[in-house]
């Protein structure tokens, strides 16, 4: 993000305004998603910087180690793949509400939800072949996610109940399931000091994209950003979405149907943090505990809000945002940083993105004519 | 606890105890939400303010010897991440909801960051009033042993409905929240009235936060709150912008809350985790009695994002 920030100067410095006169006008809105994110970022990490300064670290020695504990060598660029997967999926959670002006936060709990229902359709599928089992984890993970967050939307839409709310509240109440059912119904007997579920068996497990440790979840949350983009900005239906999302009067006078557009929405994003839920089972952990909440859903609102909603432009932040959780476990090793630190690092990045939408349109070089 | 010479009475006397034992927080938090979406901002960072108030309270307490400090420590915390939160959102086309967001993030894992020393030390605690001397119950005198701080919200809330009513400060918060226009047309700053008004919630969180690290439950640790703040912002919503029903609220919330371990100690173990969800879905179902598509919610500040 902070190279593609850099290339984008250079390409404002290039082409001088005065060669082609239109250039500005017709690219200055992308060069500006690209800069100002990318300036955002780059003043989070100096903020950050200062910070682990003021306990006596060295600054420059954080940079080095999360450049390389994130993308310095195959295995940190595996690592920091594994976690962008469910990132990118739980952006979507996100990021596919907020084209209809909606704020959902609660994909951390249709994570959790789509979790324990992939691994309830595995548990209740045992000795059928696995690529059925699979197929059967995926649909129960994106339904039960998916029936999470469509509660918040109906319950928007229906009720006038405040989505941001609910869904943060759902959350919790999901957590309250989880560790219910795992320390009860589902609880393997043999999981003593973990409450777990049983394990859904290696045959059943989904494995890694052939070369590499990198799970398929990776290719799953690929291929979900990149349909949600076609989705939104290719169809008749993500048109109606974006319609409904900057003005629902406008939508409903043109006849939109926008309770359908906001539940099917809902589901779908829900959907996709179930998956994430689902990824996380059959990838790494292999049955349900509390582990699973390990705040991916919380990280992926960050990454949601730092690519603008823009599903295709999660992709790249989410693999910089598992990157930056990747390098976690090295500054805790060899910078003596408490593992909060990544956190720290997530909320000023988050603070820094936010305040810098007010200058969006005022640059002055990136104004052109209009 | 599980005294068997007064059986299943233990239940009500412990969800009693927990009401004025575990509301203490949401109180404050919802006090201090109250203020700054009467001035028509929301701030969900609270939950960060929370978490972080109970962490400096506790690191202040145990550094100086005096928790009183730390309770000072704690709401100065708040005001200034309340700071933080109206400066940013007084720049332009800045959402004051996904700052909360922010913040919440934020504050968590500054939180966690400063408080990782803190976790072994044992911080002196608040003091807390025996109001349960006439009772030979040990039941009923854990339930009456009251926290000053309880008390200071019960008073807190009567002189705020007071003060929205009648102080020039509450008419000018009010007008701040019913229309910016109005208050600018009379020469107020409404980004000043607003940054007031929630450095004054992110006081109040803060204050709340440190009940939670100085007296009940008492220590330091990361799992301290679980939604205890966005659980108290979604309360001021259906206690309609009044101080007064945010009490009441806050009472009921706290005697949800302890109906898990209440009915822990008399040996009902099972859905012990489905009780400790009790506030989370009452405040859902609240929500949803209360709430209305078809009209804005009665008493509801006009400047509000969340409800328009």
């Amino acid at each position: 993000m902070t190279t593609e920030a850099a290339d984008s100067t250079d390409a404002v410095g290039t082409v001088a305004p005065a060669a082609d006169p239109g250039f500005l006008q017709r690219h200055g809105g992308t060069i500006e998603y690209v800069l100002i994110p990318g300036a955002a970022l780059v003043g989070a990490l100096a903020v950050f910087g200062v910070f682990v300064a003021m306990f006596g670290k060295n600054p420059l020695d954080l940079y080095f180690y999360m450049y390389y504990g994130a993308f310095g060598t195959w295995f940190s660029w595996q690592n920091t793949l594994t976690r962008a997967a469910p990132l990118i999926l739980t952006a979507l959670c996100t990021a596919l509400p907020a084209q209809l002006g909606m704020v959902i936060i609660g994909g951390e709990g249709a994570l959790l939800i789509g979790a324990l229902s992939a691994t309830s359709a595995a548990l209740a599928l045992q000795g059928m072949p696995p690529f059925v089992v699979q197929i059967a984890m995926v649909c129960a993970g994106v339904i039960g996610g998916g029936l999470w967050i469509m509660l918040s939307g109906s319950l928007r839409q229906y009720r006038g109940v405040n989505e941001t709310i609910s869904s943060l509240l759902l959350v919790y109440i999901a957590l309250a399931i989880l560790n219910h059912l795992v320390e009860g119904l589902m609880r393997d007997p043999a999981s003593l000091n973990k409450p777990s579920t049983r394990e859904i068996g290696a045959a059943n497990m989904i494995g890694s994209i052939p070369g590499t440790d990198v799970h398929w979840g990776l290719v799953f949350g690929l291929i979900a950003a990149i349909a949600s983009y076609i989705l939104i900005y290719h169809t008749v239906f993500g048109f109606a979405a974006r319609v409904a999302g900057g003005n629902i009067r406008a939508a409903k006078i043109v006849g939109l149907g926008v309770s359908k557009l906001i539940l099917t929405v809902c589901f779908l994003a829900g959907g996709a943090a179930g998956l994430a839920g689902m990824v996380e089972v059959a990838a790494v952990q292999g049955r349900t505990n509390a582990n699973l909440a390990a705040g991916y859903g919380f990280t992926g609102i960050l990454v949601a809000f730092l690519a603008r909603q823009n599903p295709l432009a999660i992709i790249p932040i989410a693999i910089l945002l598992g990157g930056i959780s990747a390098s976690g476990g090295l500054l805790q090793r060899r910078l003596g940083l408490p593992d909060a630190s990544v956190l720290v690092l997530q909320g000023i990045i988050f603070v820094f993105v936010l305040a810098s939408d007010a200058l969006y349109g005022r640059i002055g070089f990136l104004k052109g004519k209009s | 606890m599980a005294d068997g010479s007064i059986g299943l009475w233990t239940v009500p006397l412990a969800v009693l105890g927990g009401a004025i034992r575990v509301s203490t927080p949401f109180l404050f938090v919802s006090l201090g939400e109250c203020i700054t979406e009467r001035a028509g901002r929301i701030n969900l960072g609270l939950e960060g303010t929370l978490v972080m108030g109970a962490m400096s309270a506790y690191g202040i307490s145990y550094l100086t010897g005096s928790p009183w400090l730390g309770v000072l420590a704690a709401g100065i915390t708040g005001a200034l991440l309340g700071a933080l939160h109206a400066g940013i959102c007084s720049l332009p086309r800045v959402n004051d909801v996904a700052v909360g967001i922010a913040l919440m993030l934020f504050g968590t894992g500054l939180a966690f960051y400063l408080g990782k020393p803190l976790i072994e030390p044992t911080a002196p605690r608040l003091p807390a009033i025996d109001f349960g001397w006439w009772s030979d119950l040990p039941q009923v005198r854990a339930a009456l042993r009251i926290n000053v701080l309880f008390l200071i919200g019960v008073v807190l809330a009567p002189i705020l409905y007071w003060a929205f009513r009648t102080t020039r400060w509450g008419l000018l918060i009010r007008t701040a929240g019913e229309s910016s226009d109005a208050a600018r047309a009379m020469g107020h700053s409404v980004l000043l009235i607003r940054l007031r008004a929630t450095m004054v919630g992110g006081f109040l969180a803060g204050i709340g936060g440190s009940f939670l690290s100085l007296f009940y439950p008492g220590s330091w640790n990361e799992g301290l709150s679980s939604g205890q703040g966005i659980t108290a912002v979604a309360l001021v919503i259906f206690a309609r912008w009044d101080p007064l029903l945010c009490l009441w609220a806050s009472l009921a919330f706290g005697g949800a809350a302890a109906l898990g371990p209440a009915l822990q100690s008399v040996g009902v173990t099972s859905g012990y985790h489905l009780f400790n969800a009790a506030p989370y879905i009452l405040t859902l179902a609240i929500m949803i009695i209360t709430c209305s598509p078809k009209r804005t919610l009665t008493g509801a500040p006009a400047e509000l994002s969340i409800t328009r």
